[in-house]
């Protein structure tokens, strides 16, 4: 580690650290509340009978949203666990820095998906204001048969 | 729904018919709700001035659900999204225009799948782009499989 480097050894030790599983419900309710709440007015998403007489047969979820997860957890948890490492390290602010998602199965209401999250990596750079960190968390999402259904790269920038 | 869209209707270079958004609070409101993305940044004004922020500024992952919204609307629904990559770059304040746009920079036949990657962005009403982005699509094709 190099002298004030944000990428501290306690934070070192976090990468590869995994979440507990999360089970997520897909529910037709919740899934319209998103469509609506883009203002995406798919039929795909809120009109169950045009769904049905659809490839898909069911409502399907839009790009990005798995659900509600049955218990809190998980992702949040892990979450809490860096910040006060973050805060350590002398960047306690966290944005979103974007996303990739990568999409394998289509995801319909009524499933039931487990995911599973870890931190990847952690890349630092130097700001305009300061140091900024790079974190790059995974997330990987099953479905009920145990079929792999999407995976997600997020990345936080904390400075 | 706009009209299937076709591999064999799709250029290099062509691009995606835009889509515009206008994120109001209340939209903001919404998507916290919708998606439990609860940082008082995207609804509280005084909070979000006392971090330094000019004013309420719009969720990352609304952004990228908008440009979302751009490919499906494209692809119709014969099309799949199977991959979407989204930068947070610039913040995008509440109130102000987003116009979701693209641009098809390549199209390739991969394990029988008809695949179009494109470049996507949102813009502010100055022109800036402030979530670049890219993403790989499955289209139909004229010839029958996808």
């Amino acid at each position: 580690m190099t002298e004030g480097s944000a990428i501290t050894d306690e934070l070192r030790s976090m990468i590869g650290m995994a979440t507990e599983p999360v089970i997520m419900e897909v529910e037709r309710g919740a899934i319209r509340r998103y469509a609506d709440a883009i203002g995406d007015p798919n039929p795909l998403f809120s009109d169950v009978e045009y769904a049905r007489n659809s490839r898909y047969g069911e409502v399907i979820c839009p790009p990005g949203f798995f659900g509600w997860p049955l218990k809190r957890g998980g992702m949040m948890e892990l979450l809490g666990t860096i910040g006060g490492a973050l805060f350590r390290a002398g960047v306690p602010r966290i944005l979103d820095g974007g996303v990739d998602y990568e999409f394998f199965l289509p995801i319909r209401a009524g499933d039931i998906l487990t995911s599973h999250g870890k931190f990847a990596d952690f890349r630092e750079r130097e700001g305009r204001t300061g140091k900024m960190l790079f974190i790059t968390m995974e997330t990987t999402y099953l479905n009920q048969n145990g079929d792999l259904v999407a995976k997600a790269r997020s990345t936080l920038i904390a400075l | 729904m706009a009209k299937q869209l076709y591999y064999e209707d799709v250029e290099e270079g062509m691009e995606i018919p835009p889509l515009v958004k206008n994120p109001t609070t209340q939209q903001l409101v919404k998507w916290a709700g919708a998606s439990g993305d609860y940082y008082q940044i995207h609804y509280d004004k005084d909070f979000a001035q006392s971090t330094g922020l000019p004013g309420v500024i719009a969720h990352g992952r609304l952004k990228s659900s908008f440009l979302a919204q751009l490919m499906t609307d494209w692809i119709g629904e014969g099309g799949t999204l199977k991959k979407i990559s989204v930068q947070h770059r610039g913040m995008d304040l509440a109130g102000e225009q987003m116009t979701c746009k693209g641009r098809v920079t390549r199209k390739y036949i991969e394990n029988g799948e008809h695949l179009v990657e494109c470049e996507i962005w949102t813009e502010n009403p100055r022109g800036e782009k402030t979530a670049p982005g890219s993403a790989i699509v499955s289209l139909l094709s004229r010839g029958g499989k996808s």
